[in-house]
């Protein structure tokens, strides 16, 4: 199905939101990742034909911006802040510690399960509560590392039980 | 100067609850800008906003009101945007507004758009204050329902819509041509200065851009009136500052505090920062965000307020103030601010794009211990290369790291470079487990 045919509504408010159609690439390409999973280039076309832009213009769009993904990503996407002050506040024993639990490096690798994508983001303006990451978008604060495994628990039960999910954090909650 | 007896900005402090409307409502929330649509016109709230001396929140602290009124008088559409693109490391107090005080910034936004006549504000939010974005769309639905957003409002003829616009994780989309690039749905690259946003900015139309902090400043500067809010701050530096305090102090968190007061205090008072984690000495402070050259210990009496900082040769820029204590290096700390100026840069101009490359690669191989001999020189030569030749401040700010570093601390360069030990490496652990890509 493509994307006017679900999301048709939503489309058509928010290209009303603004005089000129292209301001409303990066919304469209929040809701195209989550509906393909990430931003395939039949998707990135599909965006462009939506708006009427080039699809140059697009791709050179979804490059530029570290939230677009253009690979598969797991179904929760970890993203630990490294930045300054957080890695002098734990931030670095965090990652060790999910590197350690994933099996994988936290340069954007996604375990054999499709669970958990890891990286390292820089701040994300949460830095009095150090060591933080967010996972789909969503904070976890103070998490230090005797933490983690119990977030990784309950992140995959979440996701076992059917919940929706959203690498674009258009699920994200307060 | 009178003690600060009820917060400015930080609200939720004082009202628990202040993000629910009704809360809100219930402590005089929107009677400044009913008061300013049905009694006042834009020129007066403009006047107000001057004579108060509200001075940017984003960094530069430039004055408000001035920059109101360079708008080129007839032209219109005009847009007002309100930049919540807090990405600067340190910098967290937009984060704290907009989750626990989201009525008053929408509120800001409503009476600043009036003054400056416009019709349509965009809230450019950074793409990963997913849920802050959906507190503010619910906020904005609020004053919708209410009638104070919308056509007609409170039947005073003036429209006035405004709307969430979430950025996508770029740092340099904090910079106000660069947003507007962003929200015109093209790549975060600045724009040539002159013509300035105020003549040509948003689709090319007379613009407005604030920081959250500045405009949630401005209902109680409407609602209290210039007097009561000049009593708070200095002469220069009217009001409070909500400051980000991080690092190695007990107590981190956003405080509210009147321009003037002493670093000293901040980091060391019980109400505050709470002195530092295991009484350990300050080292350095970052006194106004990354780009702000670095404090040293014999600094901490100087007075917070934008003179006060620029006196001691940095600047208060976000008011972000970040403290770290002796386990840190001088080395480490350069090549992570610079690893965050690299990981940012736009790549529109060389002097940046590859002097924040070099930069790192340099000063990661002296941090872990492979230091070359000539590799002191070699860093002041690559930011004196950079300096005042970048095409925006991005690519300036770069150089503070770095230059800061070796001023304060250049026998930590010698001796990393001369022992050749990693001070610090934990970045380096290689995991136990095999690798499982996609
Ligand atoms: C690289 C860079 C990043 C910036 N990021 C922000 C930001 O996240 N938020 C902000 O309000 N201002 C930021 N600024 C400053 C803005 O360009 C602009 O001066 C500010 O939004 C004006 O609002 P104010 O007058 O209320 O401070 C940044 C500037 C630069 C050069
Ligand atoms: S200084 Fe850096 S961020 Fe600014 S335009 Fe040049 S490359 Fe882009
Ligand atoms: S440095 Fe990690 S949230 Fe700011």
């Amino acid at each position: 199905m493509a994307l006017r045919d679900i999301h048709g509504a939503e489309i058509d408010t928010l290209l009303a939101r603004y005089a000129q159609r292209r301001s409303a690439v990066l919304p469209l390409l929040y809701i195209a990742q989550d509906t393909y999973g990430h931003l395939t280039d039949d998707a990135v076309r599909e965006v462009a034909e939506i708006i009427g832009m080039p699809a140059t213009d697009v791709f050179e769009v979804v490059g530029f911006y570290s939230l677009y993904y253009t690979k598969p990503m797991g179904k929760w996407v970890l993203q630990v802040c490294d930045d300054v002050p957080c890695c002098f506040c734990g931030a670095e024993e965090l990652i060790t510690a999910l590197e350690q639990a994933l099996g994988l490096r936290a340069h954007g690798e996604t375990t054999r399960d499709g669970m958990f994508t890891l990286e390292r983001v820089k701040c994300v303006a949460a830095c009095n509560k150090a060591p933080v990451l967010q996972a789909n978008l969503d904070y976890i604060y103070n998490l230090t590392a005797d933490k983690a495994d119990e977030l990784l628990n309950e992140l995959r039960r979440r996701a076992d039980s059917g919940e929706q999910l959203s690498v674009s954090g258009r699920a994200a909650t307060v | 100067m009178p003690p600060l007896t009820e917060h400015i900005v930080l609200r939720d402090l004082d009202i628990p609850n202040i993000r629910d409307f009704d809360v809100y409502l219930q402590h005089g929330g929107y009677e400044a800008f009913r008061s300013a649509v049905t009694e006042k016109t834009p020129a007066e709230i403009i006047g107000m906003v001057k004579d108060a001396g509200l001075r940017g929140r984003g960094g530069a602290g430039f004055p408000t009101g001035v920059k109101w009124g360079f708008l080129p008088k007839d032209v219109f559409p005009r847009y007002l945007l309100c930049n919540c693109d807090e990405s600067e490391p340190g910098t967290f107090n937009n984060h704290q507004i907009i989750d626990r005080n989201p009525h008053q910034l929408i509120e800001g936004i409503a009476l600043s758009a009036y003054a400056v006549e416009c019709h349509t504000a965009y809230i450019y939010i950074r793409g990963e204050f997913a849920a802050a974005a959906r507190t503010l769309d619910a906020a904005i639905q609020n004053a919708y329902a209410k009638g104070f957003l919308g056509k007609n409002i409170l039947g005073t003829g003036y429209d006035l819509d405004v709307f969430v616009h979430r950025g996508a994780g770029a740092y340099i989309c904090g910079e106000e041509t660069a947003l507007m690039e962003s929200l015109e749905g093209k790549i975060g690259q600045p724009r040539l200065k002159p013509p300035f946003p105020a003549v040509a900015g948003l689709y090319a139309k007379p613009t407005i851009i604030n920081n959250v902090e500045t405009l949630a400043n401005v209902p109680m500067i409407i609602g209290k009136g210039v007097q009561w809010y000049r009593q708070f701050g200095t002469e220069k530096s009217p009001g409070t500052k909500a400051f980000s305090l991080s690092g190695h102090v007990n107590n981190p968190g956003n405080y509210e505090l009147p321009f003037g007061l002493p670093l000293r205090e901040l980091i060391y008072a019980p109400e505050y920062g709470g002195g530092m984690r295991g009484d350990r000495p300050v080292k350095i402070v970052i006194p106004g965000g990354a780009s702000a050259p670095w404090l040293t210990a014999d600094k901490l009496d100087i007075t917070l307020d934008y003179e006060g900082v620029a006196a001691a040769g940095s600047m208060l820029g976000s008011g972000a103030v970040i403290v770290l204590d002796e386990t840190v290096s001088a080395v480490e700390l350069a090549y992570k601010m610079d690893e965050f100026f690299k990981h940012e840069s736009c790549g529109k101009c060389t002097p940046c794009r590859e002097g924040t490359w070099y930069l790192t690669k340099v000063l990661h191989r002296v941090s872990t211990g492979h230091g070359h001999a000539n590799d002191i020189p070699l860093l002041h030569d690559v930011y004196n290369q950079m300096a005042g030749n970048c095409f925006c401040l991005l690519g300036e700010s770069a150089v503070s790291p770095i230059r800061s570093a070796l001023k304060l601390f250049p026998e930590e360069f010698e001796a990393a470079i001369r022992n050749g030990t990693p001070r610090q490496a934990p970045r380096l652990a290689i995991p136990l487990v095999a690798v499982a890509a996609d």
